[in-house]
């Protein structure tokens, strides 16, 4: 073919293709739902299957990822008004806010009072993490906007396979600070294992651990009055939140590289045995059982820095599913969501993706791990559960100072008096 | 040429479907960006007008924003010296080794094929420590080439753990962004010493010319163009690097390498669009500036 | 000069080159070698791993499994999100080099009111990235009904490929000697005729560039993909490739397969086109 043939060639078919490629697929009767969940992405399109089986509706679960794009997918989404019927919202809690205040979020309020069972069927916490209370202060009308389809919480994890070969006692995990620290210690000294992994390239994990400590040092309301402006970050509770960072640090358990290392990192390292602790969400189970099946650990609370407040973990619903408030398909999109979280399906769940359900009745089928996580109920908080949130700079700037007190460049005073002069300008301005 | 009335519009049609795709896609989003940069987080309602406010904070308060836009500069500075003067001799030796030349030329290129999700994996794992081994393993594979090399006395500080300390993060995360790109710069440098006529430089060698002579009196004015190219091309480039530091380090340790797409990215996903438009339109401006007042500075050079 | 110290001074730079050439190759290699492994041979470290054998045994797979492909292949789907990727790389690349030779061509050789101008809007739109810009692309798609469409999709591909390429076509036609054009005008053939049948088949070496430097783009873009698409079908590879990431958080050697499946077709691109972009390069280079 001479060259001018085939560009013209080209050109036709570049033509009719763009024709052809215009066509956009819309389905009026099904019902759509956009998720980030890689792991449980199959057993939904399992899940969906059934549903249509047994009811005769059309659902389609279509899955997008990594997890900041998605979240960008549906601020775009909202802003076009092509939200699919059912979706979540990822980050904190104002950004659902905003949702609702541009009412684009069904409330379920009016569904729960029609079936109160069905709100009774739900550890509260995990419903609380997406409803607002009267008089909240993201200033949204109050009501229940996500259903929760698991639960999660944070913990420290051991592993007891490393604990028999250090000579430690398997059944006794650490019970205060002094002694997690001995631990790490001796378990890094004697097999050259990581005392301590997480993956605090993601600064939110770190800033879970530092709040937990913060409660048990200073308990809820001097916590919740900082954030109001009412408490100091001065003062020695927080001083004491940043130097127990600096004694991980200095007691040589915790790896160089854990400040830029993401989570599947660590949790890698986790599973195969090269470190001692970690502290990692109930999703875990799943990875390692991926990664390792014969891994031996167990979860245990935070150890204790102090008697004086007890201790809180950090903990919610793992993932909540909203409901499009324009959606002409609102109705099925619910009465789905309602069907999911029964416990057949929450039981499925657990099966296939190892979390742990967000139904309070308890399940058939839960490993020994997610049985130990679940006792965490208990203790679990968390921010979305908070009458008052800390601004994104001050957590911003917060990590950061945390992160320098474990490099050794500054002191733990000098970390919480600059998150002060942060804190004090924003509440200036306000 | 003589034009008339009618062919004006024949003329302007070639550049029609070239300016749909621009006005639509790109003019249309700028234009709302840049309202949007005057607009505060709140999605709610529309938009909430805040003024100045983003541009405010950006140049009074966010300490942050500046601290990344100097790392951008600072790996720029690595880009434009070292990964520019790597492609330059490279380029210079590939020319006169004419007869191989072509198997460098397809390797040297490999790297800016490659992704930078590759690239940083590629990069992370050889440059971090093993860890949760015992203590002779645990070192980072980097770190034991350069021991088994016996350069370990020299080299060792760096090579021991350089991602994650704060003093070599940066310059480490520019030394593999230089190590990335320089394939860029190799080729356009290249072409351009390719179109130089060998008569010139026998005839410098008649001359009595020696090498840095004949590069200094010949090679480099004639090539002059091309490197502002590259130059242009690499501060462009460089300034918006992102895909790759978030593969090595995610902008840590302690945001001692994030750089300002990093924060534009990270503002986005916190649904703070406003903020992110404003971010976007100081840094675009910057560019603007810069690379104008290169051109402007390389035209006056020029002519003297 | 004495032989010598030529052959000294030339063995010192093969030397050199040799080592940067196998620096380039090392992650390419890497990446291959990794992609035949099991997890468990990834994750061992051999206990004389200081040593130079040690050190190979740890580099090197023990045997060429293929597991990770196939299993890369059927498990993640690349098959249908490879075709998606095939399609958009090559409509969208085909798209841009007709519209920018095009606007390339009017730039260098036609005269027409605003011309200076707008070719400067282009040049700076090369320099004000909008990193920003993916939510006002979504309303606008939406608001033309292209959201979600492989069209809208490609055509924002395209916007994003043009700048450059139009300054490339422009200063490639620039450069240009115009004696062919002048002949065919006196044989009285029309503009488009002159572009089609004289101008654009001279400017194959800026072509080839622009083809290599867009192809790059379009394969290896995501996040722009993700955002615009609901219905994961129409997704391209690298999309597909992140989720398929994503699912198997963890084993390297299964997503290095996958990547190694995603880095080669643009490579074998590379290799076909590498004579031109030289060509194509040289000629853009010569404006300043």
């Amino acid at each position: 073919m001479r060259r001018g043939n085939y560009g013209y060639f080209l050109l036709v078919l570049l033509i009719f293709n763009l024709f052809f490629l215009s066509c956009s697929s819309q389905n009026k009767n099904q019902v759509l739902i956009w998720h980030w969940m890689t792991d449980r992405n199959q057993a939904f399109q399992k899940l969906a299957k059934e549903y249509e089986k047994e009811t005769g509706v059309k659902v389609r679960f279509e899955i997008f990822f990594p997890p900041n794009v998605y979240a960008q997918k549906v601020q775009a989404a909202a802003q076009a008004g092509t939200l699919p019927d059912i979706f979540g919202i990822l980050g904190e809690k104002e950004y659902l806010a905003s949702f609702v205040r541009r009412n684009l979020v069904v409330d379920f309020s009016p569904y729960f009072e029609e079936k109160p069972a069905w709100k009774e069927s739900f550890i509260s916490q995990a419903l609380e993490v997406s409803s607002f209370s009267k008089d909240n202060i993201y200033r949204v009308k109050a009501g229940i906007y996500g259903i929760p389809i698991d639960f999660m919480n944070i913990q420290f994890l051991y592993n007891k396979e490393l604990f028999k070969k250090a000579g430690l006692d398997p059944n006794y995990p650490p019970r205060n600070f002094a002694e997690f620290i001995a631990q790490a210690k001796l378990l890094h000294q004697k097999l050259g294992v990581e005392g301590f992994i997480c993956g605090w390239g993601e600064t939110w994990l770190m800033y879970s651990l530092a709040l937990d400590f913060a409660f048990n040092i200073m308990g809820e309301k001097k916590v919740l009055d900082t954030f109001r402006g009412k408490y100091s970050y001065n003062s020695p509770g927080w001083v004491k939140v940043f130097s127990l960072f600096r004694q991980m640090k200095e007691a040589g358990i915790i790896p160089e590289g854990i400040l830029t290392m993401a989570n599947k990192e660590a949790e890698e390292i986790f599973a195969n045995q090269r470190a001692a602790f970690s502290f990692n969400g109930s999703w875990c189970v799943n990875v390692y059982q991926k990664l390792n099946p014969q891994l031996n650990y167990a979860p245990c609370l935070i150890p204790e820095v102090s008697s004086a407040y007890p201790r809180k973990i950090w903990g919610g619903a793992g993932a909540s599913f909203m409901v499009n408030a324009h959606s002409p398909r609102k109705e099925a999109a619910v009465k789905f969501l309602e069907w999911l979280t029964q416990k057949k399906q929450q039981d499925f769940l657990i099966r296939v993706t190892n979390n742990l359900p967000a139904i309070k009745e308890a399940p058939d089928n839960l490993g020994l791990v997610l049985k130990e996580f679940r006792k965490g109920i208990d203790y679990v908080t968390h921010p979305n559960l908070w009458p008052v949130y800390e601004k994104p700079k001050v957590i911003e700037k917060f990590t950061q100072q945390l992160q320098k007190v474990i490099l050794g460049e500054i002191t733990p005073a000098e970390a919480a008096a600059a998150v002060e002069k942060v804190k004090l300008r924003i509440i200036k301005k306000d | 040429m003589k034009t008339l009335k009618r062919d004006y519009f024949i003329n302007f049609s070639f550049i029609l479907p070239a300016l749909i795709i621009f006005s639509l896609f790109y003019i249309y989003p700028f234009i709302n960006i840049f309202f949007l940069s005057f607009t505060g987080n709140e999605l709610s309602g529309g938009t909430k007008f805040v003024g100045w406010e983003n541009f405010r904070q950006i140049f009074t308060e966010d300490k942050e924003w500046w601290n990344s836009v100097w790392h951008a500069g600072y790996i720029t500075f690595w880009a434009l010296t070292f990964q520019n003067f790597l492609a330059l001799v490279l380029a210079l030796c590939v020319d006169r080794a004419v007869k191989t030349g072509r198997i460098y030329r397809v390797l040297f290129f490999i790297l800016p094929i490659l992704s930078e999700i590759i690239i940083g994996l590629f990069w992370r794992t050889l440059l971090s420590p093993i860890k949760g081994v015992a203590a002779p393993l645990n070192i980072s594979p980097v770190h034991r080439l350069v021991n088994m090399l016996g350069l370990g006395p020299f080299l060792g500080t760096f090579f021991s753990n350089p991602l994650n300390n704060p003093k070599t993060a940066l310059t480490a995360v520019a030394l593999v962004h230089c190590w990335k790109g320089f394939g860029w710069g190799f080729v356009i440098l290249l072409a351009g010493l390719q179109t130089i006529p060998e008569e010139l430089y026998e005839a410098a060698r008649i001359d009595g010319a020696g090498l840095f002579q004949r590069f200094f009196k010949i090679t480099l004015p004639l090539l002059m163009p091309v490197i502002v190219l590259v130059i242009i091309l690499t501060i462009l480039g460089t300034m918006q690097v992102f895909a790759l530091i978030m593969a090595l380090t995610r902008g840590g340790p302690a945001g001692y390498t994030e750089v300002p797409v990093i924060r534009i990215f990270n503002h986005l996903t916190q649904y703070k669009i406003g903020y992110a438009s404003a971010e976007g339109l100081v840094l675009g401006l910057i560019l603007i500036i810069v690379s104008f007042t290169f051109m402007q500075l390389s035209r006056r050079v020029k002519q003297t | 000069m004495d032989k010598a110290k030529k052959a000294f001074l030339l063995t010192l730079m093969h030397t050199f080159l040799i080592s940067v050439a196998v620096s380039c190759i090392f992650p390419l290699v890497w990446m291959i070698m990794s992609s035949f492994k099991t997890y468990q041979e990834f994750i061992q470290i051999p206990a004389d791993i200081n040593t130079w054998r040690g050190f190979l045994h740890w580099f090197l797979p023990h045997k060429f499994n293929l597991a990770n492909y196939i299993s890369a292949w059927r498990d993640g789907n690349l098959g249908m999100y490879f075709l998606n990727s095939v399609i958009y790389t090559f409509l969208a690349v085909s798209g841009i080099v007709f519209v920018s030779s095009l606007a390339g061509f009017a730039f260098s050789r036609l005269e027409f009111w605003g011309r200076d101008f707008i070719f400067h809007l282009f040049l700076a739109a090369m320099m004000i990235p909008i990193p920003a810009g993916f939510v006002p692309l979504f309303v606008l798609l939406t608001r033309i009904h292209l959201v979600n469409t492989r069209l809208g999709y490609i055509l924002a591909m395209i916007n994003v490929g043009l700048s450059l390429s139009i300054y490339l076509f422009k200063t490639f036609f620039d450069n240009l000697p115009r004696d062919l054009e002048d002949a065919a005008r006196i044989d009285g053939c029309s503009k488009l005729r002159i572009w089609w049948n004289v101008a654009f088949p001279l400017a194959a070496p800026a072509t080839g560039v622009v083809i290599i430097f867009n192809a790059l783009n379009v394969w290896n873009e995501f996040i722009l993909a993700v955002i615009i698409f609901a219905d994961k079908s129409k997704l391209p590879l690298q999309a597909g490739l992140m989720e398929f990431a994503g699912e198997h958080i963890g084993n390297e050697p299964l997503i290095m397969a996958g990547l190694t499946i995603a880095a080669l077709p643009i490579i074998v691109v590379y290799l076909l086109m590498q004579k031109h972009i030289i060509k194509g390069i040289t000629a853009g280079a010569m404006v300043g």
